[in-house]
């Protein structure tokens, strides 16, 4: 497992960002991983990342979700994927 | 014939069947009502939602954004950045990054506010309600009202030269050119990711649009026919603005406010003065506003609510004088 990944919930601090960021949280326990959701609510990050839409759900930098808060599944599928 | 037609017999054969309410009692109309028209729209909901997963899948707004930068429109800019806010599902939580995004692509101010314009107003779930709920012509005369909206109050604006009006951080911001990767899927797991999203979306808004239809229900129920029409009239002019005005200050998401709406329209309000009161709920909201003003100098956000307010007031009188 690579530790050094990190993954970030981007958001402009509506709730549904709050979810998205509180459902990542949980999924990152729930799979055993040992990394620190980071919630950045600099709306400059999320547009320097090429996205337009809020929220974000960044892995390594890299937007995998944007726009809208997923099931805890869905969640945990995409950490999953990326993150072997 | 009409395709709903089963579902009314099974709220019928319910409330009047199983509950033995009164036909023309207040609760018995009522929960028939609600009955009904809450199976009706989730079931449309559902339908719908599907469909919009696809569309979202295969057209983020960062490809209609690249889409709107990569030539020069003459104007048809407008036109399409309305279109696209109709499409694309929003939330407040975006008008932010999209609002920098777009500029910072290149696309004009005004190209985006029609875009900003017209989001809010129609979404896949408010087309579905509108049709379920007053039929398909209104629906279209809505959808077309809001995408004019859009182009005119953002070709207005545009014209005021109004760029310096924006906070000066957001033409700094310069943007990595990645964007979120579809992944290849296969067709059949496909189907089954959009089929998941909408039916996770359908979830999430059944809540507030129960309670609109219940409000919706209630209004029906108990309130007379024609209860409204002695206090608003079409022939009172001040009722468009003044409903325009007293919706500046509330804010709610456009699926609680139709069901609401159909029912006071039943009940002798305007159409016209509704929709313009729901347009200003959806569209002219304070906190809407709050979040804009981090992006937009006092002067722009005043310029932006004023145009789209003349407008909605416009789309109301017209309402009013060629609808029914």
């Amino acid at each position: 497992m690579n530790k050094e990944i990190k993954i970030q919930v981007l958001g402009s601090g509506c709730s549904t960002c709050k979810k998205l960021f509180e459902l990542t949280k949980q999924a990152v326990n729930e799979l055993n991983l040992r990394i620190e959701v980071e919630y950045i609510t600099d709306i400059q990050k999320i547009v320097e990342m090429g996205v337009i839409s809020s929220p974000v759900l960044a892995i390594g930098g890299k937007p995998v979700i944007a726009g809208l808060s997923p099931d805890i599944k869905k969640i945990k599928e995409t950490i999953k994927e990326i993150i072997k | 014939m009409d395709i709903f037609y089963p579902l009314q017999l099974l709220s019928d054969w319910l409330v009047y069947g199983i509950f033995n309410l009164g036909k023309v009692s207040h609760l018995g109309t009522s929960l028939n009502f609600f009955i009904y028209d809450s199976l009706k729209i989730i079931f449309l909901l559902l339908v719908i939602n599907y469909f919009m997963a696809i569309i979202r899948y295969y057209l983020s707004v960062e490809k209609l954004r690249d889409f709107l930068a990569s030539r020069k429109w003459y104007g048809l800019d407008y036109l399409l950045s309305s279109i696209f806010g109709t499409i694309t599902p929003f939330c407040s939580c975006s008008s932010i990054p999209l609002f920098i995004g777009f500029l910072e692509a290149g696309i004009p101010l005004g190209v985006t506010l029609s875009f900003l314009i017209t989001s809010p107003l129609v979404n896949q779930v408010a087309v579905v309600l509108f049709a379920g709920l007053f039929g398909w012509k209104i629906t279209i005369l809505y959808v077309i009202s809001a995408m004019i909206l859009g182009v005119t109050g953002g070709f207005i604006l545009g014209k005021l030269n109004l760029e310096k009006q924006v906070a000066d951080y957001v033409w700094q911001i310069r943007s990595k050119k990645s964007k979120a990767v579809n992944k290849k899927e296969s067709l059949r797991k496909l189907v089954k990711i959009f089929w998941q999203e909408g039916f996770s979306l359908t979830k999430k808004i059944t809540p507030y649009v129960l309670l609109g239809i219940a409000v919706g229900a209630l209004i029906h129920g108990y309130i007379p026919a024609g209860f409204f029409e002695k206090y608003i009239t079409v022939e009172n002019l001040f009722a468009v603005p003044i409903a325009t005005i007293v919706a500046v200050p509330m804010y709610a998401n456009v699926v609680g406010v139709i069901p609401i709406m159909q029912s006071l329209v039943e009940k002798g309000i305007p159409i016209g003065t509704a929709l313009a009161f729901m347009m200003a709920v959806v569209g002219l909201s304070l906190p809407e506003a709050l979040i804009l003003k981090r992006v937009m100098k006092i002067k722009l956000l005043v310029y932006f609510f004023g145009v789209t307010a003349i407008n909605i007031i416009i789309i109301g009188y017209l309402f009013n004088l060629f609808v029914k």
